[in-house]
C-alpha cells in the first residue's frame, strides 16, 4: 500500500485508541471522589498527571485542578492535542485522506463517531460525563468490530493493529505508573476499605478487574503490577500488547506473501529489509520482558521500568515511521517489487 | 402533494407541457408524487440529507470561512428523460467526443484544419488553455481525452444545446452515482415497475477505458487517480472513484520518476504506474514543464509521458477545446473531420474576436450573456437581463481591452423541474451534465448529473454559487405506456390535470 496510506491508518488508529482509554479512566477514576472530602487537588490532579501533560493543562486553566476544569480539558479541550474530542477529530481527518481504502461502514461509523463527539463538546455538559464516556467507549468497539468483520487482513488491517497495540500499551503504562506510584504511600493502609476501592479502579481503568480477580483472587499490590505490566494474555497488558505488536508488524510485512510459500516469504523479508530494525527492536523489548519478574521491577523502581518501556515504545515508533512512511531517496529510489506482487 | 400551476412559468418544464399536464414519461413520476402528502415528501428528502451527512458526502467551496466540507445538496424529485430521446443526445455526444479527439490531436501534430482555413491559427495558438510543450505528443488509439463532461442545456423551443464540453477534468459524476443510490435508499418504491437506465457500470467501463489506454507494452497495466488532495472541492469524487475501481488513490508526492518511468511509493518500495488519471489542471502537473512553483505534480511525468512510459488521462493540452472561442467551431470540426452533420447543436456564440460580431455584442448586452472565454464555475459571467448599468460598463471595458477573451451568447431560459421548496413543490431551472468515456470505444452514462438552481429564478446552477443536484433517468417507455398517456392526457384535458 501507499506509505502515506500506511500512515494515515496507523495514526487513524491511534487516536482512536487513545480517545478509548482517556474515556475509560476519566470513567472510572470519576467516581472515586464522589463523597469524599479531602482537598479537590487530590481528587483531580492524578487523571492529568497520568496524560504527562500537566504543564499544559496548568497554563490553560491557571493550574486549577476543579472537577469542571479537569473534564473539561480531557473531554472537550479542542486546544489540547490529546483530549478525546480532539483526538476523534485527528483520526476522522486521517480516515478522510484515505477513505477509499476503508471499509465504507468503517468511514461511516467514524463520520458518526466524530459528529457525536463534536456535539458533546458544543454542550459540555458535565452532567452527562459517564454516558458519554461509555458512548466513546462503544464507539470505539464498534470501528474495531467493523474494521475486523469487513477488512482484509492484509498491510492495512497489520498497520491498524499495530497502532492499537503501540497506543494501548502506552496508555496502559501511564495509569499502572501513575496510579501506582499515588497508591504506593499509603501502603500502610493496605487492607483497609479505601485502599482497595483505589485499586479496584486501577484495574478498572484498564478494564482489568474480572480478568485478575479469576486468575489472582484477592488484590495484592505485587500481583495487580504482574498482571497490568506481564500477564501475556490480559488484552491490555502491556506485555501482551508489545507481543501483539510483534506479531501485526510480522504479518504486515508478510503480507505479500503467499502464506504457503515459506521460501518466497524468505526471498522477500530479504530482498527489501524493511521492518527489519523495527522487528529488532519489538523482539528485544518482548523478549526482555518475557524474562523480566515483578519483583525486579519493583526493586529496581516501577517508575524508572515504566519511563524506560516507553522510552522504547517510542523509538519503535519512530523506527517504524522511518522505515515504512518516510522517504529517502538514497535509501528507496530502487524499483524493487515485482509487479505481480503488489497487492494495494 | 399539488404541483402548483406553471402558469407563470414560461420555461419549457420537464414534467409537464404547456397545458399543465405530465408529459408521457413524467406521468409515472407525478402520479407517486401526487399521492405522496407534503410531510411524506419533506421526510423522504431529511432522510436523504441525514444519509449524505452521516456518509460525508461533500464538496468544497474555495474561500469558504468554514474552510472545508459541506454536504452536498441534493433533491428528491428526479428529473427524467425518455429514453427515445437520450438515443439521439447520445449519438451526438459521441459525435463530439470523435470529432473533438481528432480536433486536439491535429493541433498537436499536423495542424490539417489549421492551414485549411477553418478555424484561425492565431486564434488557437493564442488560447490560454494551448499548451506547446504538447506539441507531437501521440497518445495511444489517439484518445487525447478519455473522459468528458458535456453541459447540456435545453431551451424553451424544446431543444438540447450543448454549452461546453469540458475535456480537462469534469467533475460530478461520483454524485451521479450517490444520488442514485440515495433515491434507492430513501424513494425505493418510486422506482417500482419503472424501467430506467442503470448507471452503476459507470466504474467498471471508466477502469476499462483507463486501462485500455495503457502503454501497448503493459500486460497488466497498473492504473491510479491522482488528486490534488483533501482540498480540492472535488476531492469526495477522487476518494470515490478510486474505491469504486479498486485502484489507488495517489497525490504528487506519492510519486516519483525514475529512468523515465513513473512509479508510486509504497510500504514495500517502489511500483511502476502506467496509466494515471489525473484531477490536476495541466499547469500543475510537472514543475519541470509547466508552473514551476507546483507542490502537486510530479517532476519529470511529461518526460515518462513523452517516451511513452506512462498515459495521462485526460491528456495535458485538450483544454484547448474549453476554450469557449474554440468550441464556437466545434460543429465545423464535425463537418471537416467526420463529414457529418452535427446532431446535437452548439449555443449560437458570437465571438468578440470578431469586429463586427464584438459590435454587436456590445450593442447588445443587455440582451446578452456575456463569458470568459477561459473561466469555470459561472464566475467572470455577464447576465445581461439581470445585470446592472455599471456591471456592462465594466463588462464593455474588458471586452474592448480583450476582445479575444470574451464570446456572448443569447440568454437561454432553461428548462425547469419541479424541485422541493419550503414543503412545496416549485419550478426550478436545470442543466445536465452527461459523462462520455472514449478510448477504443465510446460509452455516454444514461443521464448524468442534473444540477438545479435552488433560486426561484436563477440559472446559476454550479454548486460552489448554491446550486443542488437531482437523480437523473432516462426512462423506457412501453410504446403502448405511450400511447395510453397520451389517450388519458387527451381526456384529462376536459377536466383536470
Amino acid at each position: 500500500m501507499l506509505s502515506r496510506v500506511a500512515e494515515s491508518i496507523y495514526w487513524m488508529n491511534r487516536y482512536i485508541e487513545r480517545a478509548e482509554n482517556v474515556a475509560r479512566f476519566i470513567d472510572v477514576n470519576m467516581y472515586l471522589t464522589v463523597g469524599k472530602n479531602d482537598r479537590l487537588s487530590d481528587q483531580w490532579q492524578p487523571l492529568i498527571s497520568t496524560t504527562g501533560d500537566d504543564e499544559e493543562f496548568c497554563e490553560a486553566y491557571d493550574g486549577v485542578c476543579s472537577r469542571e476544569n479537569v473534564l473539561n480539558f480531557l473531554l472537550f479541550d479542542e486546544g489540547y492535542a490529546n483530549s478525546v474530542v480532539s483526538c476523534v477529530k485527528r483520526a476522522r481527518e486521517n480516515a478522510r485522506r484515505v477513505r477509499q481504502v476503508l471499509p465504507l461502514v468503517v468511514w461511516e461509523q467514524l463520520n458518526l463517531f466524530y459528529h457525536m463527539v463534536c456535539q458533546a463538546a458544543d454542550r459540555r455538559d458535565l452532567a452527562r460525563i459517564h454516558e458519554f464516556c461509555e458512548e466513546v467507549r462503544l464507539a470505539s468497539h464498534l470501528l474495531g468490530g467493523a474494521e475486523d468483520a469487513t477488512s482484509s487482513k492484509g498491510e492495512a488491517w497489520n498497520f491498524a493493529r499495530l497502532a492499537r497495540m503501540s497506543e494501548r500499551a502506552d496508555k496502559t503504562s501511564r495509569i499502572v505508573d501513575v496510579q501506582y506510584f499515588l497508591l504506593l504511600p499509603e501502603q500502610e493502609r493496605i487492607g483497609s476499605a479505601l485502599d482497595v476501592l483505589r485499586w479496584t479502579a486501577l484495574l478498572q481503568s484498564t478494564s482489568a478487574l474480572m480478568m485478575y480477580r479469576r486468575q489472582h483472587g484477592r488484590i495484592v499490590p505485587d500481583r495487580v503490577a504482574e498482571f497490568l505490566i506481564l500477564d501475556p494474555l490480559f488484552s491490555r497488558s502491556m506485555y501482551h500488547c508489545v507481543l501483539a505488536a510483534r506479531n501485526a508488524l510480522e504479518n504486515a510485512m508478510n503480507s505479500l506473501a503467499d502464506p504457503g510459500n515459506a521460501a518466497q516469504e524468505a526471498t522477500l523479508r530479504t530482498a527489501h529489509g524493511r521492518g527489519r530494525a523495527t522487528m529488532q527492536q519489538l523482539e528485544q523489548l518482548a523478549d526482555s520482558m518475557r524474562r523480566t519478574k515483578v519483583k525486579q521491577i519493583i526493586s529496581g523502581g516501577l517508575h524508572e521500568y515504566v519511563d524506560d518501556f516507553q522510552q522504547q515504545l517510542n523509538d519503535v515508533g519512530e523506527s517504524l515511521s522511518d522505515e515504512f512512511f518516510a522517504w529517502r531517496a538514497e535509501r528507496d529510489a530502487v524499483p524493487m517489487v515485482a509487479r505481480e506482487q503488489y497487492q494495494s | 402533494m399539488d404541483f402548483p400551476s406553471d402558469s407563470e412559468n414560461c420555461s419549457f418544464d420537464e414534467l409537464f407541457d404547456a397545458e399543465g399536464c405530465a408529459r408521457p414519461h413524467g406521468t409515472a413520476i407525478v402520479d407517486r408524487l401526487r399521492t405522496l402528502s407534503a410531510d411524506e415528501l419533506v421526510v423522504r428528502q431529511q432522510a436523504a440529507d441525514a444519509y449524505l451527512h452521516d456518509l460525508g458526502i461533500t464538496f468544497n467551496v474555495y474561500g469558504d470561512s468554514d474552510g472545508t466540507e459541506r454536504v452536498w445538496p441534493f433533491d428528491v424529485v428526479p428529473r427524467v428523460i425518455d429514453s427515445s430521446e437520450w438515443e439521439t443526445i447520445a449519438a451526438g455526444l459521441r459525435q463530439r467526443i470523435i470529432a473533438l479527439n481528432l480536433f486536439v490531436d491535429d493541433v498537436y501534430n499536423a495542424r490539417n484544419i489549421l492551414k485549411q482555413g477553418v478555424i484561425s491559427e492565431d486564434l488557437v495558438l493564442s488560447s490560454k488553455t494551448y499548451r506547446p510543450q504538447c506539441v507531437g505528443l501521440k497518445p495511444r488509439n489517439q484518445a487525447w481525452c478519455q473522459i468528458a463532461g458535456t453541459d447540456l442545456v435545453r431551451d424553451k423551443d424544446g431543444e438540447f444545446y450543448v454549452l461546453e464540453d469540458n475535456l480537462r477534468c469534469p467533475s460530478g459524476v461520483s454524485y451521479v452515482l450517490a444520488n442514485r443510490e440515495l433515491m434507492k435508499r430513501t424513494f425505493a418504491d418510486v422506482f417500482q415497475g419503472l424501467s430506467v437506465s442503470p448507471i452503476e457500470e459507470y466504474a467498471e467501463n471508466l477502469l476499462r477505458t483507463l486501462l485500455d489506454s495503457a502503454p501497448t507494452h503493459c500486460d497488466q497495466p497498473t492504473a491510479v487517480l491522482l488528486t490534488p488532495g483533501i482540498y480540492n472541492s472535488a476531492y469526495f469524487e477522487h476518494t470515490f472513484l478510486a474505491q469504486q475501481m479498486g485502484i489507488e488513490l495517489v497525490e504528487g508526492r506519492d510519486l516519483v520518476v525514475l529512468d523515465d518511468h513513473v512509479y508510486m511509493k509504497t510500504t514495500q518500495g517502489l511500483h511502476q504506474v502506467d496509466v494515471i488519471y489525473r484531477r490536476i489542471d495541466d499547469d500543475f502537473l510537472d514543475p519541470e514543464s509547466f508552473r514551476k512553483d507546483s507542490t502537486l505534480g510530479v517532476a519529470n511525468l511529461m518526460t515518462a509521458y513523452r517516451r511513452g512510459n506512462v498515459t495521462i488521462a485526460n491528456a495535458p493540452g485538450t483544454g484547448i477545446a474549453d476554450d469557449k472561442a474554440i468550441y464556437a467551431y466545434v460543429p465545423d470540426f464535425i463537418r471537416f473531420y467526420l463529414d457529418e452533420e452535427p446532431i446535437l447543436n452548439n449555443v449560437p456564440t458570437y465571438l468578440c474576436e470578431d469586429e463586427s460580431q464584438r459590435k454587436h455584442v456590445l450593442a447588445n448586452l443587455k440582451e446578452l450573456v456575456v463569458k470568459p472565454t477561459n473561466e469555470s464555475g459561472g464566475y467572470g459571467i455577464l447576465m445581461g437581463p439581470q445585470s446592472t448599468h455599471k456591471e456592462r460598463l465594466e463588462c464593455a471595458a474588458a471586452i474592448q481591452s480583450n476582445p479575444r477573451d470574451w464570446i456572448a451568447q443569447p440568454m437561454l431560459q432553461l428548462s425547469t423541474v419541479p424541485t422541493i421548496v419550503d414543503r412545496r413543490l416549485c419550478p426550478r431551472h436545470v442543466d445536465l451534465r452527461p459523462f462520455v468515456l472514449h478510448s477504443k470505444d465510446t460509452y455516454v452514462l444514461p443521464g448524468g448529473l442534473t444540477r438545479v438552481a435552488l433560486e426561484e429564478g436563477s440559472m446559476v446552477v454550479n454548486s460552489s454559487q448554491g446550486g443542488g443536484s437531482k437523480d437523473t433517468w432516462v426512462l423506457h417507455l412501453a410504446r403502448d405506456q405511450a400511447n395510453e398517456s397520451r389517450h388519458v392526457r387527451v381526456v384529462a384535458k376536459e377536466g383536470t390535470c
